[in-house]
């Protein structure tokens, strides 16, 4: 009963972050793109999270940490990336 | 089922907009997307072990090393957009990739029922190993010497990178030195998120024996976590001719065939454990691997050297 | 008990899932990145902390609850300083570092 709620509950999830999508499709600009896809990285935790409860796989939540790690790394990498400031000696 | 359906028309989604978009920062941003997408493909088909190695590897340290790549690459993106190849060439490429795609969906639907499996038998020797995760179990028992080798492809892909560098900075200090802002956002993060990194890194890696986990998930989390210290410029990338740099990197893939050759010795053939001591031995060889691996991909993403060593 | 856990969870995951809809509109349609990134928080911040405290109903265990709440924190972590970042590059129109 509760898991087919939170079953319901992530495909929802995943559905509302997926309409985000259309950010990164759009843009208009990079900031755009990189916010979307930080939406996406939550929605896809809380996701994770949720279907982990409903199929028993206490390892989801390994999962889950991982992929917030990576996130905080991803988007400062993002950063990095497209901002090269002067004060870098090369 | 309607959310497999919903998950999968995700996935072939974002895979066909990163194919068509149109400068290569967005295309990164849709590769990462899709590898956290594919992560959560593979935890509905209960492969945990496989969604760790996606998220960490095939998503995070990946799309770093890709936004590297595409940032080195800015310069030569305008010249390269003017040469786009040819429509035949493109037409090909659509019928070779079609070709494999219906190759491979025709050999997962024509599987056999119930599919062949060696899993049984996995589970059952898992006891002599002294483990309590059947892929461990297959990393570092039944398959060690596929493990080992992975560790050398790691380290000869480093090298190739370093071969890189201009004759002027050879051995010198990988990537650009990034000015720390001791104020500011990026050395905050570093200051409080680089030591919790760090323990889950060492708890993923430690709970590899009896959970989903290892040694390779672990050691990215761990790269991940020195790279960006290296990005919030606390600390400066070491310059690739120094001794314990070498070591470092050596050190996992070293071990590993020591106890390989040992196992001549000890239990008949190359990586044969003797029972007692199996899971002592698996572990003695997963903490060089790590920190090995770790080292590897870390100075993997940094790049080529570009600045020479004093 | 069972029953009373289950129905504060069902109450906290529909209010999370909530928030995550409320984040992607602001998202799709607020005017300018300042405000789409304080859309995306809320999402964040709200979102992903309602279906945590939904689920920590659920789980067994301390180090399990232990392990769904740093798994929020650490999401809150990445996203202050993704949201710093952006925000501080649209004020002041330039690179932030």
């Amino acid at each position: 009963m509760v898991a087919d709620f939170l079953l319901a509950a992530a495909g929802f999830v995943l559905a509302t972050v997926a309409v985000g999508l259309v950010r990164i499709l759009w843009g208009p600009g990079d900031d755009d793109r990189i916010m979307a896809a930080q939406l996406l990285g939550t929605g896809g935790i809380a996701v994770l999270l949720l279907l982990g409860q409903v199929v028993s796989l206490p390892a989801a939540v390994d999962v889950a940490l991982i992929l917030a790690l990576l996130a905080a790394f991803v988007s400062v990498a993002f950063f990095r990336g497209t901002t090269r400031s002067e004060t870098d000696r090369a | 089922m309607a959310f497999d359906t919903g998950l999968a028309v995700l996935v072939l989604g974002v895979a066909v907009w990163t194919l068509a978009a149109h400068d290569t920062f967005a295309a990164v941003i849709g590769f990462v997307t899709y590898g956290l997408l594919l992560a959560l493909v593979w935890v509905r088909l209960a492969a945990p072990d496989v969604a760790l190695t996606e998220a960490a590897i095939g998503s995070g340290v990946t799309g770093g090393l890709l936004l590297g790549a595409s940032t080195r690459l800015r310069r030569a993106e305008i010249q390269a957009a003017g040469e786009k190849p040819g429509a035949t060439l493109r037409f090909a490429a659509v019928v070779l990739c079609t070709l494999v795609s219906v190759g491979l969906a025709a050999i997962v639907l024509l599987l056999p029922e119930p599919a062949p499996t060696l899993a049984p038998q996995a589970a059952a020797s898992m006891a002599a190993t002294g483990l309590g995760n059947p892929v461990t179990a297959v990393l570092m028992a039944y398959r060690a010497i596929d493990t080992l080798l992975e560790t050398v492809v790691l380290l000869l892909a480093l090298v190739g990178i370093w071969s890189l560098a201009p004759d002027g900075v050879w051995g010198g200090f990988p990537g650009r030195r990034h000015q720390a802002d001791s104020e500011g956002v990026l050395t905050f993060v570093a200051q409080l998120l680089v030591p919790t990194g760090i323990l889950v890194g060492i708890y993923i890696f430690w709970v590899g024996s009896v959970a989903p986990g290892g040694e390779f998930q672990g050691a990215t989390i761990l790269a991940a976590m020195w790279i960006l210290v290296m990005m919030a410029g606390l600390v400066d990338a070491p310059p690739v001719s120094r001794r314990w740099l070498r070591l470092l990197l050596i050190a996992g893939p070293a071990v590993f065939f020591a106890i390989g050759l040992a196992g001549f010795a000890i239990a008949g053939a190359f990586l044969a454990y003797p029972v007692d001591y199996a899971k002592l031995l698996i572990v003695t060889i997963e903490i060089p691997v790590t920190l090995s691996i770790a080292a590897t991909l870390a100075l993997l993403v940094a790049g080529p050297p570009e600045r020479a060593p004093k | 008990m069972n029953l009373a856990f289950n129905g504060l969870t069902v109450v906290a995951v529909s209010a999370g899932a909530f928030f995550f809809m409320a984040g992607t509109v602001g998202l799709l349609r607020f005017p300018d990145a300042l405000s789409r990134v304080h859309a995306l928080t809320k999402a964040d911040n709200l979102g992903l902390g309602l279906v945590v405290l939904g689920l920590l109903f659920q789980v067994e265990g301390p180090f399990a609850a232990l392990k769904l709440i740093s798994v929020w924190l650490l999401t809150l972590l990445a996203g202050a300083t993704v949201t710093q970042l952006i925000a501080r590059t649209a004020r002041l129109g330039t690179s932030p570092f």
